[in-house]
């Protein structure tokens, strides 16, 4: 740098960074690496903050809202309004618990039912630093016995697969990120097709073809072919059918609340899982049953 | 001098360089990639700011000095690519920010950058130029097929350039006097 004119030295340092930076996408390009210690580095320092953040989450929550029903109080009414407030507050509190715990009780439900799987509960503490990709963090790691591609699940569905594990952490790529899919079939059919992200919240179901016959309102479930989940989880509902050559483009709605994650289950194995039809798949059925032909289905949302 | 405000004269006109209070750089860095991390899990519509990008951008107007602009720059791009999921390798944002920080620099050591309007607009053409960039290195390098432009690409420019006029102002306020 010694030998640039100081004018032109920040444009050189320009040069030098993009170069560098250009490189370093080559070499995880050519290597297939995706910079791991940086990013254990980074994950590291982040998710203690993260973690901290959704524990308190549910306190600033009460708190915030508390704070709104106090606005208006009246001062005539302050020690009765005052005593209300608190008693606002607990119901508050219990509501916001109760919510929890039927969260964690249709957790424990599935876990029960599924209990040939191994798998364990996290909570969601973080989501990814940029608009493009969409995968979210965890509050489980390696010490928990989570490894990359374990299958990500909540009762409602599956939520997506684990893409790197950390010491405490792990990462997951969402159903609807455009790299994501899962091996999928129609409920009713049995017509085996993949499901993938397209980077909205929709899902698009690929490769139907176009002589066989797909009914909006139909139950999408998990194949068990991708070898990541077992065979009959609900994935999602044909939302929206377009006819096309060789194949139909067909939309579906995840079964899980993907925008909405607080608490999921991570399936703790490798091995290929075959599981019996248990309740979430009857459900499934149940459901199905009940709208039994295609104008029926349509009605649904 | 090196520690106080000092004037710098450029073109004739009458450019302030800012400087911070000391850890302020680096604090705002942390809390804006904390935030974009952690924020949108439970509002989801927080995902459309860029907080790293405005960081970026107000640092680099500030502080005037294009080599220390597109160092911070890559820094945040960097650091939001480690915090980002498989389909941001290292380096895609920290390019794109890299250039923001330089321009950034540029920019306001040429022109006054306090007044709303002109952080208003400056900002919508930084975070379309920091669109363009990802986009370009994703079609070039990654060959990923990406769209130039969309109308969620269009809103979120306004809505970061809305948010940016009022967090620059809290970001005055870290300056030394």
């Amino acid at each position: 740098m010694a030998g640039i004119p100081s004018r032109h030295r920040s444009v050189v340092l320009l040069a030098g960074v993009i170069v560098l930076q250009v490189v370093l996408l080559a070499v995880q390009i050519k290597r297939d690496s995706q910079g791991r210690l940086l990013r254990v580095w980074t994950v590291g320092a982040v998710s203690p903050f993260q973690r901290a953040g959704a524990r308190g989450i549910g306190n600033i929550r009460g708190t915030w809202s508390h704070y709104f029903a106090l606005q208006n109080t009246s001062r005539e009414n302050e020690e009765l309004k005052r005593e209300n407030d608190a008693l606002k507050l607990q119901v508050n509190q219990l509501h916001s618990k109760a919510a929890e715990s039927d969260r964690l009780a249709a957790l424990l439900n599935f876990r029960q039912s599924q209990r040939e799987v191994p798998m364990v509960a996290a909570r969601v503490i973080g989501t990814s630093a940029d608009t493009a990709s969409q995968t979210i963090y965890l509050d489980h790691g390696e010490r928990d016995g989570i490894r990359r591609n374990m299958g990500v699940i909540t009762p409602d569905g599956v939520v997506g697969k684990v893409i790197e594990s950390y010491r405490d952490t792990a990462q997951v790529l969402l159903l609807t990120d455009k790299d994501s899919g899962v091996g999928a079939m129609l409920a009713d059919s049995r017509i085996q097709s993949p499901v993938g992200g397209t980077g909205e919240p929709l899902l698009a179901m690929k490769y139907i073809p176009t002589d066989d016959t797909v009914n909006v309102g139909e139950h999408v479930v998990t194949s068990g072919m991708d070898r990541i989940f077992p065979r009959d989880l609900p994935v999602g509902t044909v939302t929206e059918i377009k006819t096309g050559r060789p194949f139909q483009q067909v939309r579906v709605r995840p079964a899980a609340n993907l925008a909405r994650l607080e608490e999921v289950i991570v399936l703790l194995t490798l091995r290929p899982l075959e599981t019996k039809k248990e309740p979430v798949a009857k459900a499934a059925d149940a459901e199905e049953k009940q709208v039994s032909g295609p104008a029926a289905a349509a009605e649904k949302p | 001098m090196m520690n106080d405000t000092f004037d710098l004269r450029l073109a004739e006109s009458h450019i302030e360089v800012h400087k911070f209070r000391t850890g302020a750089i680096f604090a705002a860095t942390v809390l804006a990639l904390m935030l974009q991390a952690f924020v949108p899990v439970y509002f989801q519509k927080f995902a459309v700011l860029d907080l790293p990008l405005l960081v970026t951008i107000y640092f680099g107007l500030s502080r005037r000095n294009p080599s220390t602009g597109l160092l911070l720059g890559m820094v945040i791009g960097i650091l939001q690519d480690s915090l980002s999921g498989p389909t941001v390798p290292l380096g895609l944002y920290g390019i794109a920010k890299t250039i923001v920080g330089y321009l950034a620099s540029s920019i306001g050591a040429r022109l006054d950058t306090e007044h709303p309007a002109a952080r208003f607009a400056l900002t919508i053409f930084f975070f379309v130029l920091h669109q363009g960039s990802i986009t370009l290195t994703r079609r070039l390098l990654l060959a990923e097929p990406e769209a130039w432009f969309t109308m969620h690409l269009g809103i979120a420019a306004s809505v970061n350039a809305a948010v940016a006029v009022f967090l620059f102002m809290m970001l005055d306020r870290l300056r030394r006097n």
